[in-house]
This record gives C-alpha cells, sequence and structure tokens, in this order.
C-alpha cells in the first residue's frame, strides 16, 4: 500500500502533463507558472526550514565518538573519527558529505545456529548511496548548459567525458546508466528487504518515484522521442532571464521532465529530502570532542532546585558526627 | 525472576520476520521479563515530579493526568526549539534502514519497533502529526500519527527497551543518535509522570544522600572502614581513606557500588591500594558518594541536579581538581554535560598529576580526570611497580562500557592499563568492541530483575562476543570500567556463557600492585589463590 499509492500519483502527474500539454492555454501552465511556483516554494521553504534548525540552539555538545580521544601525549588520537580541532571536524564532515564514511561502516547481523551472531560487510547500500549522489549532482550540473548562455567549458568538458561512452547516437551518459541503476536499487531493496518495507512510508517511495519519472522521461527525449533541444534550451533561458515562453517545439514529454522536476522541487523542503542541508547541522558528527577541554554554553541552562551540602548536613548531622566525620557546623 | 525466564536456548530462537501488522497501529503487550515496573510515587514526590500515584505499566488505566496530551504536545514543542538535536533527528531521517541491526536489543527480540529508526519513527510520526505541513495536511498519508493513550504506552515500552548506548548512531549516516530521541521520550514521559522505579528510586536517594542506594554518611564511611580493614588483611597494609577531607588535593569521586556491590568492592580495594603505592593526598566524600547519574536517564534537568554536588563539594573541600572512577554513564555526563551545565569551575586548577608531572591538557576546563587516564600515566612513566603475573589466573577481554566508549573516546587508556598488569590479554571481534561495543542490554536504568527477559534479549550480542574469544582463547574474564557492567554482565554471563567472571581494570591493578611493606600475596583482592603464590618479600 505504502509502495503503490505514490507510484499511482506519479503515474496520474504525468498523465496530467501529458494532457495539459496538448491544451494550447495550459502550456504556459505547465512550462512557466508552475516551475516559478516550485522555485519560489523550494528556496523559502529551505531557508525557512534551515532557520528553524539553526534557531534551535545547541545546548549540549554531544559528538558521537568513533575512535580514540586525545588524551595523554603518548596515545595517538583519531583525528579525523573523534576530532579535536576545528580542522578534524571539517575533515570528518568532509568524508560523511562526499564518501559517507558513517555508510561505509555498514554490516549486517545475522543469526546462526549455536546460537552464534555473526557480522559481515555490507557495503551495497553505502555503493548504491555513492553512486545515486554522485550521478544525480554531475547530471544536474550537465544540465546547466540548458540554462546558460554561452556553455561554459567546464560543462561541456563534463558532458562531453560523461558521454565518453559512445553507444548509439546520442551517446548514452553514464551518469545516466549509474543514476537509473542506483534508484533501481535503491527502490528494490526497499520492497524486497522485508524489515526495510515494514518501515517505509509512503513519502520513501514518493522520492523515488519522482526520480525514476524524471530519469525516464529525459532518457526517452534523449534517446527514443527525440526533443528539439533548441527549443527547450530557450524556455529554459527564458525562465532564468525572466523572460519566459513556451516555444512550438518544446513536446509534451519536455513538459512532463519539466513539471515532475517541479514537483520534487516544491516537494523537497517538507521532505526527507532535508537531509541534504541537515548534515551539515547534526550535532554528533560536526562538534570537536573537547568538551573537558574547553566550556560549552547552553543558553537556556535551565534553572534547577539542588540539594546543597549544608540540607544534607542538617539532615545527617547526629550520623556524621557519630561516624566521625568532620561536620561545617559543630 | 530468573528461574521464569526461558532458557537459552528458547530465547535464542529469534524471529526477524516483520508481523503483518502495521506499525503505526499500536500495540503492546507488556508481557512479564520484558518491562520495568513504574515508579512509587514517594520516589516521585521526592524530586517533585508530576503526577505521583501507584501504578503498573500492566495496567488498563495509567491514571493519566486528564490533560496529559495537551502536556505532551506542549513540552515536545519546547524541546523542539530548545534542541536542535531533536528537531533535527525528527526530520532528516531518510529510512535508509543502515541503523537497524545494529541494535542489540533489535538483535536479541526481532522486534522491528527495536530497530532504532522504528524507535524514533514511534516519535517522529507523533511529531509529524502535529509539527509539520504534510503531516498536519494530509494525516496518515503525510506519514502522521494522532497521539493516544496507546502510542503513549508504546513509548513507554520501546523508550525503556533502549539503553541509551548510541551505538546506532555510529552507523546512521547522518549521525542520527535514537538515544537523544529516547532520552526527550523519557522526558516527555516524565512529564505525566510515567517512569520506572529502577530509576527513580536511585535518582531520589541520590538527591538525598549523595548516592543510589541511600547510603548515609555513617554507612558510607563504615564501608570505607571495612574495606580498609580487609585491604590490611589481604596486603599488610593499612591505607587511608580520608572522607570529607578539607584541602586535599584531589576529590575521588566513585560509583557508590563500589562500597558495597560485587564484583565492584574489588575495584575500590585496587583503587585504594593504588593511592596508598603513590601517597596520593585525596579525599572521598559522603555527601558526593556517587558519581553515577539516573538523571541522565530521567531528564536533563534531573541529571543537572543530581550531578551539581560534584562541583559544589570539590568547592567546599578546597581541592585542586576531581579525579573519577569506573563508571560508564557517569563519564558521560561528566564529559558531555557537567561542566555546561554547573560550571564554569573556575575555582579548581587544571589537573596536574602530582606523581608525574602530567598536565591532563583534555580536562582543562572541566578540572575532572579518569582514574584510566590517571594510571595510564603512571605506567607509562614508570611510578608504579607492578608484578603482572600476579593476574596469571586470568585470561582476560576487556569490554567496552558504551559512554566512555562513544560519548568519549576512552579506548586505549584502559587496554594500555590492562596489558601492564596481565599478561593473557585478548580482544574481542573487532566488530563489537570500541566505537562498535555492545552495550550489557541493561544500562540507563533497565538492570532490573523484572525485566530479566529483555535484558538477556538485549545482552545476547555481547555475551555471544564473549563466549567467541572463551571458546578460542580459553578468556575467563570480562575487564571493564562501568559500574552498571559490574552490576549486570555476571548474571548476563551466567546466563549465556556460563563459568566467566567479571572485574573493574583496577582490581587487576590493585592485584599486580608490588606495594612497600605488603606481604607475600598469595590471593588475589578477591580471596582466590594466586596462579603462582609468591615467596616472601613480593616480586
Ligand atoms: S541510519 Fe539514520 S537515516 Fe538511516 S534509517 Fe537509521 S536513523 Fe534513519
Ligand atoms: S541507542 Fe542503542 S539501544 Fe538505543 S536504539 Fe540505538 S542502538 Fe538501540
Amino acid at each position: 500500500m505504502s509502495a503503490l499509492a505514490p507510484l499511482a500519483l506519479v503515474l496520474l502527474l504525468a498523465g496530467l502533463a501529458l494532457g495539459a500539454a496538448q491544451i494550447a492555454g495550459l502550456r504556459p501552465v505547465l512550462g512557466v507558472l508552475l516551475p516559478y511556483a516550485a522555485f519560489v516554494t523550494f528556496l523559502l521553504g529551505v531557508c525557512h526550514r534551515i532557520l528553524v534548525w539553526v534557531r534551535a540552539p545547541v545546548p549540549f555538545r554531544i559528538p558521537t565518538t568513533c575512535g580514540q580521544q586525545r588524551s595523554l601525549p603518548w596515545i595517538t588520537p583519531s583525528r579525523i573519527e573523534n576530532p579535536s580541532s576545528t580542522a578534524g571536524v571539517v575533515a570528518r564532515m568532509a568524508l560523511e558529505v562526499c564518501l559517507f564514511r558513517s555508510l561505509l561502516r555498514g554490516s549486517r547481523a545475522e543469526l546462526r545456529e549455536g546460537p552464534r551472531l555473526v557480522y559481515a560487510d555490507d557495503r551495497l547500500l553505502w555503493l548504491a548511496a555513492l553512486a545515486f549522489h554522485w550521478s544525480l549532482l554531475l547530471v544536474v550540473l550537465r544540465h546547466l548548459r540548458f540554462f546558460l548562455e554561452p556553455v561554459p567549458a567546464a560543462i561541456r568538458a563534463l558532458a562531453a567525458l560523461d558521454g565518453f561512452f559512445q553507444l548509439g547516437a546520442p551517446g548514452l551518459y553514464a551518469t545516466d546508466v549509474v543514476l537509473v541503476a542506483a534508484l533501481g536499487y535503491l527502490l528494490w531493496r526497499r520492497l524486497a528487504n522485508p524489515q526495510l518495507r515494514y518501515l517505509s512510508l509512503s513519502a520513501d517511495y514518493f522520492a523515488l518515484y519522482l526520480l525514476l519519472g524524471l530519469a525516464a522521461s529525459g532518457l526517452l527525449m534523449r534517446h527514443v522521442v527525440r526533443a528539439d533541444v533548441l527549443a527547450v534550451k530557450q524556455l529554459a533561458l527564458g525562465l532564468v532571464t525572466l523572460s519566459p515562453t513556451v516555444p512550438e517545439g518544446v513536446g509534451s514529454l519536455a513538459l512532463l521532465h519539466l513539471l515532475l522536476l517541479s514537483t520534487l522541487a516544491a516537494y523537497f523542503p517538507f521532505s526527507k529530502l532535508m537531509h541534504m542541508g541537515g548534515i551539515f547541522l547534526s550535532p554528533t558528527r560536526n562538534l570537536a570532542n573537547t568538551s573537558r577541554a574547553h566550556r560549552h554554553v547552553n543558553p537556556w541552562n535551565a534553572p534547577v532546585a539542588t540539594h546543597s551540602y549544608e540540607e544534607w548536613e542538617d539532615e545527617f548531622r547526629d550520623k556524621i558526627r557519630a561516624a566521625g566525620l568532620p561536620l561545617e557546623k559543630g | 525472576m530468573a528461574e521464569e525466564a526461558p532458557a537459552p536456548a528458547e530465547l535464542a530462537k529469534v524471529d526477524y520476520r516483520p508481523p503483518a501488522r502495521d506499525w503505526r497501529e499500536p500495540a503492546v503487550d507488556f508481557r512479564r521479563g520484558t518491562y520495568c515496573y513504574g515508579a512509587a510515587p514517594k520516589n516521585l514526590q521526592y524530586l517533585g515530579l508530576p503526577n505521583p500515584r501507584p501504578w503498573q505499566p500492566h495496567d488498563a488505566d495509567w491514571k493519566l493526568p486528564p490533560d496529559w496530551k495537551q502536556t505532551i504536545l506542549a513540552g515536545m514543542k519546547d524541546r523542539l526549539e530548545r534542541f536542535r538535536s531533536f528537531r533535527l533527528f525528527m526530520d532528516i531521517c531518510v529510512r535508509c534502514g543502515a541503523c537497524a541491526d545494529k541494535c542489540h536489543f533489535y538483535l536479541g527480540t526481532g522486534d522491528p519497533k527495536n530497530m532504532p529508526v522504528l524507535r524514533a519513527e514511534l516519535m517522529r510520526s507523533v511529531y509529524r502529526r502535529y509539527f509539520t505541513l504534510p503531516g498536519r495536511l494530509l494525516g496518515r498519508l503525510g506519514g502522521g500519527r494522532e497521539l493516544t493513550e496507546d502510542v503513549l504506552k508504546e513509548w513507554f515500552y520501546y523508550y525503556h527497551q533502549c539503553t541509551e548506548c548510541r551505538r546506532c548512531s555510529v552507523f546512521c549516516p547522518f549521525g542520527i543518535d535514537t538515544a537523544e530521541v529516547t532520552m526527550m521520550g523519557r522526558e516527555l514521559l516524565t512529564l505525566v509522570g510515567c517512569n520506572i522505579n529502577w530509576i527513580l528510586e536511585p535518582a531520589a536517594n541520590c538527591y538525598r544522600t549523595g548516592n543510589h542506594l541511600g547510603i548515609q554518611p555513617h554507612a558510607f564511611k563504615d564501608s570505607v572502614d571495612f574495606a580498609v580493614d580487609e585491604l590490611e588483611e589481604m596486603t599488610g597494609i593499612r591505607v587511608e581513606a580520608p572522607i570529607n577531607k578539607k584541602g586535599a588535593e584531589i576529590l575521588y569521586v566513585i560509583p557508590s557500588a563500589e562500597t558495597f556491590g560485587t564484583p565492584h568492592y574489588y575495584t575500590l580495594l585496587g583503587t585504594l591500594l593504588l593511592f596508598h603505592a603513590i601517597g596520593l593526598d585525596y579525599t572521598l566524600s559522603a555527601y558526593a558518594s556517587e558519581g553515577g547519574n539516573f538523571g541522565l536517564f530521567t531528564s536533563h534537568e534531573v541529571m543537572k541536579r543530581l550531578n551539581a554536588k560534584i562541583y559544589a563539594e570539590a568547592r567546599r573541600l578546597g581541592v585542586k581538581w576531581i579525579l573519577g572512577g569506573e563508571c560508564g554513564h557517569m563519564w558521560r555526563v561528566v564529559h558531555q554535560y557537567m561542566d555546561t551545565m554547573n560550571g564554569p569551575a573556575d575555582f579548581l586548577e587544571e589537573p596536574v598529576s602530582p606523581v608525574t608531572g602530567t598536565r591532563f591538557a583534555q580536562a582543562r576546563s572541566t578540572k575532572m580526570v579518569h582514574i584510566c587516564e590517571f594510571t595510564a600515566d603512571l605506567i607509562r612513566e614508570g611510578k608504579l611497580r607492578v608484578d603482572p603475573r600476579r593476574n596469571d589466573h586470568w585470561v582476560a577481554t576487556f569490554h567496552d562500557s558504551c559512554n566512555p566508549a562513544r560519548a568519549m573516546g576512552l579506548l586505549e587508556e584502559p587496554r594500555f592499563v590492562l596489558r601492564s598488569v596481565c599478561q593473557r590479554f585478548h580482544e574481542m571481534p573487532e566488530s563489537t568492541i570500541r566505537e562498535r561495543t555492545f552495550c550489557c542490554g541493561s544500562g540507563s536504568g533497565l538492570g532490573t530483575d523484572e525485566n530479566f527477559e529483555m535484558r538477556m534479549r538485549g545482552g545476547f550480542p555481547r555475551a555471544n562476543a564473549v563466549r567467541h574469544v572463551r571458546d578460542r582463547f580459553g578468556v575467563n574474564l570480562v575487564a571493564c570500567i562501568c559500574a552498571i557492567d559490574k552490576a549486570t554482565l555476571p548474571p548476563l554471563l551466567e546466563y549465556w556463557v556460563p563459568g566467566m567472571n567479571v572485574a573493574g581494570v583496577h582490581e587487576l591493578v590493585g592485584n599486580a600492585l608490588v606495594v612497600e611493606g605488603e606481604k607475600a600475596r598469595t590471593q588475589d583482592l578477591r580471596g582466590q589463590p594466586l596462579a603462582s603464590p609468591e615467596a616472601p618479600a613480593g616480586a
């Protein structure tokens, strides 16, 4: 159920886009209005969410330490996994953000006869996640050539490199292949693993279907129902230069692609996809483990009642005296 | 209670297949052996906590206050604004499942709600329903879930089936620490009086007397005196163990269990002997007679209230700095909370070892040093004479306690000490030690008898690794630096790996320590014969 409803929703969206693309009056809605609305929602939404996080204080220094602390000079500290300097924190964060360091620790536990628990390395999730995120980044960068004129050399070089393996014409992009394969694996994993299927929500599938829909419509346009690239570029340029038009040549598939993208952008700030920004703020990863060396200040340090020594002595005075322990007040 | 628990072979048949029922429909079966009893009203009253009443989790009616739902939601809102961790961890989980089989309670029960991700989703679903747009608009389709009494019961059950060990956060790509969510869950439950007695009773005792068992000053003194006498009998040396001594250089704070519990007590003997051997000018305190802090398992406020006595006592006694004993969660509090909550400790000095002159720069603000850091330095600087052969009757392994490992990174110091005082030492498999260490299954206040089955389940991965090194290397002793471990590993190992022993690191130090004027040692600090008794005059 959690897996089917979002599929129906994405298919419905696609159908609506294809239908609306046939009606001249609705083409500007798909090509201009919705993209702008989505873009504004994305921008405001993301800023809002990040502001909410940033406004909440970090009352305590709670890094998860994944290695030896810095203590005695002759014990080698784990400078990255348990950082005690800003450089260490930056390195730790860079490894998390760029290489998904923590996912790389992945393992699988299995209960065997005995009973015996055995652990095996399991890096498939790490590999798929890394492949997906990096190829998505490259695909997005490659798309900049639609939005920029002249196309920067770097973007052109990237596209050329990406299409290096000339398979058919136009050449298949390596990133497209990796992207679809990784997305496919992530979806398959969610469906095939009973525990994961059990805990997955509609939202988890919805994001995957949207991305798969985007990839599929993009691939179709490039390799099957060839899109009029010039017209698409005109549309894209019009959007960024704030003089939007939807040229004749822009096909319904391109408008569908754009609608899925708009949906994704507008949905982004309300969803778990915000992990993209959140990862930078995670207090278990972005703080140095220097809690005893440097005082960490809590802005709301809660005032509390305590049981003072004087009260304690008053309560147990006779017993303290009988035991021969010193008293403050005889 | 132990007799009623199923046999190990039964417990080990874990079914990992998720049930047919959707997890969003709350369903808790308070089955004997798998939950802790509700807190007695007197303990809530003593701490001034809300809704004291007699109740039990298996009662149908929990006697919640009429406005319990508003209280919880207001409490959530407040905490979402005060803790970035809480808000972020509610928002950014992608439900990738990387944390799922990293939790010892999941591995031991197969209950999917013990996967850290679902444990947190129990709270997130409510968060989404009341605090996010999709949840408010779309309800269940937006991932939301109504807060009902059954949901609250589920929170109680599963937030007391998490030992706040932080193992899951090591594996999460965003560092989401489900322990943090559990802590918030328990704080919220505290707002409506749904606490467990095994946490609240020690907390109330600690607030009143200074320690968990409610040991009053004269009894504390008696236990320490008793230890001094026993030590004299065993070693021929009479040590001094000052209490509440003003002007001492160092305040030594221990987990109070060392004064009455075994095997904790042997650790106390070991440290008393060590301090004598190096002539340390220190004092214990009958007021700050507990470093452990069950407030950590209740709420940040209670934690702060119980922790305040340590700095207060250091100031009153006029010591230069503080030394802390072998206790796991005490070190979570000392390392990550104490200075922030009850500092600044500007009336103390940056800790310097009076024996070696080593500056403990890592503790220059908090001014509190871990006994393992202190002893490792002594050994490294050649200030201790040790004869590791006196531990030849032990083949030891080391269990990293969750808090020193994952909330501090104290990994090598205890190992260095152990290797120096014990010739036969073997590590458990890499995937079960250091930052990946498995909890004893009874941490965070869950170590009570009525919860026996759940403790055995949760401790299974740890016991499993111990059995591995027993079979492989003949290990017969698990060394650790945590008072909860010392209390709960023995029954755990008795259940899964019978015949195994548990000891504090400083018990082994005490065994090996060669002290001037001691008599020939024929026994260890437990009174057990040494493997090769020595001729008079030591080694
Ligand atoms: S590993 Fe982190 S992101 Fe993945 S399911 Fe667990 S808590 Fe969520
Ligand atoms: S903190 Fe420990 S007990 Fe709690 S969910 Fe995570 S792994 Fe499980």
